[in-house]
């Protein structure tokens, strides 16, 4: 690879078609989730348990679904990086609900309007006050994780029913797991969203040219105000699924996460410069991430560790489609 | 709803008819009073001195971060460059404590600056954009430093008693640490007023197609922001762990985001091109005495981080109110696109 730099312009070299197919991104990717999936089979006899590939699953879904609504956020040229202080709001939210003796519907309700609330908080700030929304989101990844501290301090909420243990810890048949068929199906409802109904085609639009957009007709900042509201709905899902896995709530519940989630889109081949990806690179990129910190954690290597490696594949893979010259990668912010 | 909007947006055209400076540091003050009057504590020697201290370091790293976001770029990474490079340089003074300072304060601006080239280099020559190289080395710097510490701690025991004490050295009353940072805040404001670098800094952001029929070399003109980011950072990881006499992996652990706060209240514009060292330094000294007051004005700790979410977001709004006049969006917009 000598320095073929893909540039702005539109003059990227040009290659054969059929080579260029079969090097889309999706691809690439799933070439490298089997080379992770042999690696993982080989270090470890255990790997190719059912069971054990149902747990590795735990390490990715709940994240998973936050991608997704996430993705189409970044398609649409905008981003929101306090999703996981909102899950932390919800779950300590549902985790005072629960103490005041409430069953659990009512708790998941609480959970799922939170966030839906919360991400209408963000969509307010970006749509009606046109603050940036990397900056926005800035501010209410404070105040909402602020928010949670205030309620719990450095307590910790457990009065969760039994039965709420299912969206975390139930499975469906056999080893397949509640989250796991959730996440299946979200991923085909947002696939066949995206990429089979005018709204994808605007969300896509949106992202390449908002001022077109607007000028064909779009009502750009509905669609990007709805979007953000769903993101926070699907926060608040993430955060019933975690917390009824973990069983309790602290205010520090599910920290970093929105990195994690960011990371996921990106490195699924979603442009964040808005107007390019597919949801299947995104479900590639969060099985990718899934079994490689698996894999490795199986090793006994540490969790902070782990954030090498998953910052390292991040850099490394837009680093190879560069080099490769992607023309999905433009330049700028 | 429409009304309270409406007043909003009243507020902000009038602070927005000022320069934002002005505004800035007439609220800054106005801040500095309110808190003071309800509590003369504040104002208390001791209390004003760890002010400043707490401020140099979010003012230092502020006025890295500008340099980057002035390219249109964005650096996620500063947090956790200090915190590497403050490790480095802790464990480096506990093995050899007779070495001096000089060493330390050479690899800490060094290493940092090598840690910002690194993500510079991504972004100038892979066209990488800033926010996923960053996103990365963000996570990957971090867990650098547990590798080099293998998780453990550097503690006040271990480090020389020159590598603790340099930065308390009172001149003229005011630590070493302060004074630093308001020279590294001179010496960038000279920098991006006289010299051909900084001025081009500004042209790189404010328009880069314009800026590279011009001869400017966008991408160069990124690396060199980050560069000097990284520097400052790693400047200001050995001051970190020096003012609080410990090393340990969650050093600045999520501070990347004050910083970036700090630098949109001063009136850097996250597109590029707008901002300004005083701006930075206003904003810095307003989260900084927020900061600081909220404990003084009694304030359990815990709701300590809501209040400041909230200033932060009611700062972003109004400074996005008081833009939003000068001119027609679609312009703005486009501009921004470009």
């Amino acid at each position: 690879m000598s320095s073929v730099l893909p540039v702005a312009t539109e003059t990227a070299p040009r290659r054969n078609p059929a080579w260029r197919k079969l090097l889309r991104w999706e691809v690439l990717l799933a070439l490298v989730v089997l080379a992770d999936f042999l690696f993982n089979a080989r270090i470890s006899k255990y790997f190719l348990d059912p069971w054990t590939l149902s747990d590795a699953s735990f390490n990715f879904t709940e994240r998973a679904i936050v991608a997704l609504p996430m993705a189409l956020l970044i398609i649409a040229g905008e981003i929101d990086i306090s999703v996981g202080s909102t899950m932390a709001l919800c779950s300590v939210v549902m985790g005072e609900v629960a103490a005041a003796g409430h069953g659990t519907p009512l708790v998941v309700l609480t959970g799922i309007v939170i966030g839906f609330l919360a991400g209408c908080f963000n969509a307010v700030l970006v749509t009606f006050f046109r603050v940036p929304s990397i900056v926005a989101t800035i501010g209410t990844l404070s105040l909402y994780r602020g928010i949670a501290y205030a309620i719990v301090g450095d307590g910790v909420l457990k009065a969760y029913k039994p039965n709420f243990a299912y969206f975390g810890q139930g499975y469906v048949v056999g080893p397949i797991s509640f989250e796991l068929v959730l996440f299946g199906g979200l991923a085909i409802l947002f696939a066949v969203l995206l990429h089979g109904t005018i709204i994808g085609r605007r969300i896509f639009a949106i992202g390449a040219n908002p001022i077109a957009s607007r000028v064909a007709g779009i009502r750009v900042d509905q669609y990007k105000f709805w979007i953000f509201a769903t993101l926070g709905l699907f926060a608040g899902l993430a955060s019933v699924l975690l917390t009824s896995r973990l069983g309790s709530t602290r205010p520090s519940i599910a920290m970093g996460w929105e990195l994690d989630i960011i990371t996921m889109v990106i490195l699924g081949g979603i442009s964040i410069d808005g107007g390019q990806g597919s949801i299947m690179g995104v479900v590639l990129a969060a099985l990718l991430i899934g079994l490689v910190t698996f894999g490795l954690s199986l090793l006994n290597v540490p969790g902070i560790v782990l954030s090498i490696v998953t910052g390292g594949l991040l850099i490394a893979v837009v680093a190879l489609s560069s080099v490769l010259g992607y023309s999905g990668r433009r330049r700028s912010r | 709803m429409r009304e309270t909007h409406s007043a909003r947006v009243g507020l902000g055209t009038r602070i927005g008819r000022l320069p934002h400076v002005v505004g800035l540091g007439l609220l800054t003050l106005l801040l500095l009073a309110a808190v003071s009057f309800a509590f003369p504590p504040f104002l208390e020697v001791d209390n004003v001195k760890s002010l400043l201290d707490d401020t140099a370091l979010l003012i230092m790293l502020a006025v890295g971060e500008m340099f980057v976001l002035l390219t249109r770029s964005v650096d996620l990474s500063v947090a956790a460059n200090a915190a590497l490079t403050g490790m480095v340089v802790a464990l480096f003074n506990a093995a050899h404590p007779g070495a001096g300072m000089l060493p330390v304060i050479v690899i800490a601006i060094v290493m940092g600056a090598v840690l910002g080239a690194f993500n510079g280099i991504l972004v100038w020559k892979l066209r990488i954009p800033s926010i996923v190289v960053t996103l990365g080395t963000l996570s990957a710097y971090r867990g650098l430093v547990y590798i080099v510490s293998g998780g453990a701690w550097v503690n006040s025991g271990q480090m020389s008693p020159m590598f603790l004490g340099l930065v308390r050295v009172p001149i003229l009353g005011v630590s070493v640490l302060s004074w630093i940072g308001f020279l590294v805040a001179v010496a960038a404001f000279l920098f991006l007023r006289f010299s051909v670098s900084g001025r081009n800094l500004y042209a790189a952001g404010n328009n880069p197609n314009a800026a590279a029929y011009a001869g400017i070399d966008v991408g160069r003109m990124q690396f060199l922001a980050f560069v000097l980011s990284g520097a400052i950072a790693g400047l200001a990881g050995y001051l970190w762990v020096a003012r609080f006499a410990v090393a340990y992996t969650d050093v600045a652990s999520g501070f990347e985001l004050q910083v970036i706060a700090a630098c949109v209240i001063g009136g850097v514009s996250i597109t590029g091109g707008v901002g300004g060292v005083v701006g930075v330094v206003l904003g810095g000294l307003f989260l900084g005495i927020i900061k600081n007051a909220l404990p003084v004005v009694g304030i359990s700790p815990f709701w300590q981080m809501a209040v400041s979410g909230l200033v932060i977001t009611v700062a972003v709004v109004l400074n996005a109110g008081a833009r939003r006049h000068e001119g027609r969006r679609i312009l703005e917009e486009s501009e921004a696109g470009a």
